[in-house]
């Protein structure tokens, strides 16, 4: 019997992804041993044409990673979706928008503006951008055009599983593909990692108090923290407590706050309405002044809870963007 | 005889996404090869609003296989934007974990994405041009010492990072958390381990010009051959330097043109747009951009490897200055003009990264606790440089006085090198293709002439998003599509 076929493919991302899979180390000689990787543009020299000549549902796993902005990341997640059995979303930014779903608090000409227009290393007298179709010296040459907004990988096309995590941890990847091979895989839809907070597997939780108030935040560089303490404790912003665990906690053992790359856990729908909620409710203060001095001490509130989840929130984006122009 | 058009798409073994447009005249010859960068993300405009002291974070998702340059460049640029010099043994311990990151990034390199071309051939079936494909050649128990390695210097940086892939540990003023007294002695075994793997790496690297003669002559020949400008850090004895120092920029003869700290760059480098790509292209602004062509009225330039071993007058380490004169010697003295000798230079740069790293190791003071100095000065604006493994990285803020960023400028390593990449393939394309023969390995003989940068189109599209695939196609002389080549 062949073995099962596996693509890897990566939208708008970083390739964090791809780095996170070669460290998979020696484990990857067992994963070639498994399966056949039939495209995985980093490390393999298969092209689109090759994914292309395979037959519908060929493919049994497709991992795609990124978020997607570009008619070509559109049409190639279609093509995969139509390929492969089973599709997941890899990484934070194809679960949840990721960090480049930022770019949705401003517009896409805002975005063209910062790098072709306002760069003060980009002089650009002649206002050139880049075109979707183009003719160099008579020759048609195409790019393909960027979406108002950037969407995460289940708004584009049906995805059967997720893989948290920027990038995700090692080990969940491991138990993720052993799942998979061995069909094991709970109900469609879910998350592969465990369902219960960081604070679980944090070396620090037996200094997390029961109950925590707080009457100003900390920003990081401007303290010194105590290196065994909770974070939340000492008035970090630490997310940990509405964070799905799965990574052993190691932003908090490098001594810096997680700020909420695996997404939520099960129940919740938007991982930064239910942070901001969860660190409202932490406001010492009771008198609507204090308790607004307090918020104030939150430096970005916005970049702080929705870091990874922008694109996957109610919000999608900010509210002077607008979508037209996309499909 | 019918004209062609020839899509390389997605071009692979790179980090981003890219395509390659070959266009044929109507003898089949080739008019003119375009590299195409299709993405772009915007970390320039989302970095407004948030605090700056979140940048390295940020910043280190414009790319997940370099985080840490990005990293380091960002947190470079903290410790200018609040003024405040970190204790000396926080610089130690930052270029110590760099240094562990060359060696790793460039084994990755060579090994896994350009070192197939040149171990198991150019025109291989393009199913063996992989690290599989490199296993296949030196042997399971080499591959796994190549696996093993890079997973030790690995673990190490998560150690001292926080996490390798998208650090945390840097703060202005110095980092997160001090390397515990009891860690000191596996990285100097790590280090000690790190040289002799560098120096093997080398041995792989001569041992395969000694097997085959024609490797030399692809690497010296014309179709892969640009003369440029060069730019990169050294020290203050002009030795390659990839954590701090002067940018140096030498012209094509070799001659230094320009010296200058890295808070200079907008008096040096200039970016040009295209409209038919989404990356931007770096060129010395003193020289001025010229259009794509090279030689000392251009202002292109090339960062990277075999770039900063043009500018440098030697490496700071033995070993790594040993083979340095010896590679020198081969391909015909400074400066190198040979693209694809970028792979050899890659090999010094790995050496004399370990044996920095050993260096370091070996200091007192890289375990020591004090590895932070506070800020206390209202924030206005900071520049940060380094050498990222692919080239010179800027990073560039200005904040509001809650240290909110008002505004971010990224010139990073592969928009640096875009213009001669763009260069070189549409060279190596006349070069390779004839009279309208194509097939696998000369597609591939091809993409070698960009692959050989190591370039990073993720990272030099963090403007916009982020895709690089290469496709060749091929048009008749009304431009119309003939073929659309695939790799079979």
């Amino acid at each position: 019997m062949s073995k099962p076929k596996v693509a890897l493919y990566w939208c708008s991302s970083c390739g964090g992804c791809e780095e996170a899979v070669v460290d998979l180390a020696e484990g990857i000689l067992d994963v070639v041993a498994a399966v056949d990787i039939v495209f995985w543009p980093v490390a393999l020299d298969f092209k689109k044409s090759d994914v292309e000549a395979m037959a519908d549902g060929e493919i049994t796993l497709s991992l795609i990673n990124g978020a997607i902005r570009s008619s070509e990341q559109e049409e190639m997640v279609h093509m995969l979706r139509r390929k492969s059995q089973l599709v997941i979303a890899f990484g934070s930014c194809a679960h949840m928008g990721g960090i480049p779903g930022l770019a949705n608090l401003f517009t896409r000409q805002n975005v063209l503006d910062s790098s072709y227009h306002e760069s003060p290393s980009t002089p650009n007298n002649e206002h050139v951008e880049p075109q979707v179709e183009y003719s160099a010296n008579g020759h048609r040459l195409t790019l393909p055009s960027l979406w108002e907004t950037v969407k995460t990988l289940n708004q584009v096309i049906a995805v059967d599983y997720y893989i948290p995590g920027c990038p995700p941890p090692v080990n969940i990847i491991k138990e993720a593909l052993g799942a998979v091979l061995q069909g094991k895989l709970p109900e469609k839809g879910s998350v592969l990692a465990p369902d219960v907070p960081l604070c679980d597997e944090c070396k620090r939780r037996e200094s997390k108090p029961e109950q925590i108030k707080i009457d100003s935040f900390k920003r990081p560089h401007l303290a010194q923290s105590d290196p065994e303490q909770c974070l939340l404790a000492q008035g970090f912003i630490c997310l940990g407590p509405v964070t799905r665990k799965g990574c052993g906690a190691v932003c908090v053992e490098g001594n810096m706050p997680c700020t909420g790359c695996m997404g939520p856990t099960g129940r919740v729908l938007d991982y930064g309405s239910k942070a901001l909620s969860a660190f409202a409710s932490l406001i010492s203060a009771n008198a609507d002044d204090e308790i607004e001095k307090a918020a104030a001490t939150i430096a970005d509130p916005t970049g702080t809870f929705y870091r990874y989840s922008l694109p996957a929130s109610f919000l999608h984006r900010a509210g002077h963007v607008k979508v037209t122009g996309d499909k | 005889m019918s004209t062609r058009r020839y899509t390389i798409d997605p071009i692979t073994r790179l980090e981003g996404h890219g395509k390659i447009e070959i266009l044929l005249n109507e003898k089949g010859d080739v008019d003119h090869a375009y590299l195409q960068v299709p993405e772009l993300r915007g970390f320039e405009r989302f970095a407004q609003g948030r605090p700056a002291e979140d940048m390295p974070q940020i910043t280190s998702r414009i790319c997940g296989v370099c985080p840490t340059a990005h990293h380091m460049a960002s947190t470079k640029a903290l410790d200018d934007l609040y003024k405040v010099t970190p204790p000396p043994a926080a610089l130690k311990v930052r270029e110590l974990v760099y240094s562990i990151f060359m060696v790793e990034d460039h084994a990755l390199h060579f090994y896994y994405l350009g070192g197939p071309d040149f171990v198991v051939g150019p025109t291989a079936p393009k199913a063996e041009r992989n690290i599989l494909g490199v296993l296949g050649v030196v042997g399971l128990e080499i591959g796994k010492e190549v696996i093993g390695m890079r997973k030790q210097l690995r673990d190490l940086m998560t150690l001292i990072m926080g996490k390798v892939i998208h650090p945390v540990f840097g703060l202005p003023g110095g980092i997160s958390k001090a390397i515990a007294p009891e860690h000191q002695k596996d990285i100097i075994k790590a280090a000690e381990h790190a040289v002799e793997f560098g120096k093997f790496s080398l041995k792989v690297l001569e041992d395969l010009l000694a097997k085959k003669p024609d490797l030399l002559k692809y690497i010296t020949s014309d179709a892969y051959t640009h003369r440029t400008y060069y730019m990169g850090m050294v020290d203050s004895k002009n030795k390659v330097n990839f954590y701090d120092g002067s940018l140096r920029v030498v012209d094509p003869l070799g001659k230094q043109v320009a010296l200058f700290p890295g808070k200079d760059y907008l008096a040096h480098i200039a970016e040009h747009v295209e409209p038919w790509s989404y990356v931007k292209y770096s060129y010395l602004k003193n020289i001025g951009w010229k259009g794509f062509v090279d030689g000392p009225e251009s202002g292109i330039m090339a960062v990277a490897p075999m770039a900063r071993l043009n500018v440098a007058d030697g490496m700071a380490t033995p070993v790594a200055n040993q083979a340095y004169e010896q590679y020198l010697h081969a391909v015909g003295g400074k400066p190198v003009h040979f693209t694809l000798a970028t792979s050899w230079a890659r090999v010094i740069e790995l050496i004399y990264a370990a044996e920095r790293m050993l260096e370091l190791a070996n200091d007192p003071e890289i375990v020591s606790p004090n590895v932070r100095t506070i800020p206390t000065a209202t924030p206005v604006e900071g520049i940060g440089v380094i050498e990222a493994p692919r080239g010179t990285l800027i990073h560039h803020y200005q904040t509001d006085e809650k240290g909110l960023i008002t505004k971010a400028n990224l010139i990073v390593a592969t928009q640096n090198n875009s213009a001669r990449i763009a260069l070189s393939v549409d060279k190596a394309a006349k070069g390779a293709i004839k009279g309208g023969h194509v097939d696998d390995g000369i597609l591939n003989l091809v993409e070698m002439a960009f692959r050989a940068y190591d370039p990073c189109h993720g990272c030099a599209t963090h403007a916009l998003p982020g895709q690089m695939p290469l496709r060749v196609r091929v048009l008749d002389s009304n431009r119309n599509l003939v073929r659309e080549f695939s790799r079979e």
